[in-house]
């Protein structure tokens, strides 16, 4: 089964790469707020169900993938 | 008999040789033990995680380093009250392994610094300060991208409160919370710091402060040991 992580930095958790995007993308003439950049992590896991799955990526996550500390982390398994 | 000590050796590890000489010219027996190693050397009195970008510090600085073989080794020896410095890419490994609170985030600036900075010595009854006064200003270099020290605001104020800061920045320069340099675990055997004490061991380079770091590593070392003899 295939999963996907998505890694965010934590809300209130100072961004600089999110701020420089934000900048470059204002200087290119977009208008947007809060740029934030985090990280996709694809897998495939061995699962019998999406609950399995998603029980065994959100453990991943919890042990490597994100450090609770400074990011929040969602996952999405794949039919 | 001189203190021996473990500079652990990552592929990445940059800053490896300047601590191994760093720790031989304050008199250590110091030697590089590869990370594939399962054991550290016998006689072991302290274990230093160099500077560098251990396994390209893919994910997040020190994330993957902390599954070195050497890292269960270096846990143990914590566990047993062993002294463990880590500094700068040792800083980030060892908030990864959890053996210290907090993290390191990318510098607020997002550039990469390089250059001397001054410190204050919070306290100087530690094992990683005691050759300095409380209230001392040290300068040594700090070379780093992530560099800037996390924790959440209710962890700080406990480790605040606890005295686990050790080492504070005078002019913050990477955006650190609390403009904390170095932080110690619960125990006050493992000490990890972004700056660089190996780059600053003679004032031929500009400051030997750093080697009040580390001179104070090795005599914790002797006195520990000459401890353990008596007990």
């Amino acid at each position: 089964m295939r999963a996907t992580v998505l890694v965010r930095p934590k809300e209130g958790i100072l961004d600089p790469q999110g701020q420089a995007v934000e900048q470059s993308l204002r200087k290119l003439g977009f208008d947007v707020a809060h740029a934030r950049v985090g990280r996709v992590v694809d897998v495939e896991v061995d699962a019998s169900s999406t609950d399995e799955a998603r029980q065994r990526v959100d453990e991943m996550c919890r042990q490597l993938l994100a450090n609770p500390l400074i990011e929040s982390y969602e996952v999405e398994v794949h039919e | 008999m001189n203190p021996r000590v473990a500079v652990i050796q990552f592929p990445g590890s940059n800053d490896d040789r300047d601590a191994l000489w760093a720790l031989k010219a304050l008199g250590a027996e110091a030697t590089l033990v590869w990370h594939a190693e399962s054991e550290l050397p016998a006689r072991t009195g302290a274990v230093v995680l160099p500077g560098g970008f251990s396994y390209g510090d893919y994910l997040r600085c020190g994330a993957i380093a902390r599954f070195a073989p050497v890292m269960d080794a270096v846990t143990r020896f914590a566990a047993e009250g062993g002294f463990v410095l880590g500094i700068c890419n040792g800083f980030q490994i060892l908030c990864e392994a959890g053996l210290l609170p907090g993290v390191l985030r990318p510098n607020a600036s997002l550039s990469f610094i390089c250059r001397d900075v001054a410190l204050r010595v919070e306290r100087s009854d530690t094992p990683f300060t005691s050759r300095c006064e409380p209230g001392q200003r040290l300068v040594i270099p700090i070379k780093h991208h992530d560099g800037a020290w996390f924790a959440p605001s209710e962890l700080h104020a406990e480790l605040e409160s606890r005295g686990k800061i050790l080492l504070r920045y005078e002019d913050n320069p990477n955006g650190a919370v609390g403009a904390v340099a170095a932080v110690t675990n619960e125990a006050g055997n493992v000490m990890g710091l972004m700056p660089h004490p190996e780059h600053a061991v003679d004032p031929l380079l500009g400051s030997g402060d750093g080697a009040l770091i580390l001179a104070s590593l090795l005599d914790g070392v002797r006195e520990r040991s000459a401890s353990v003899a008596l007990a």
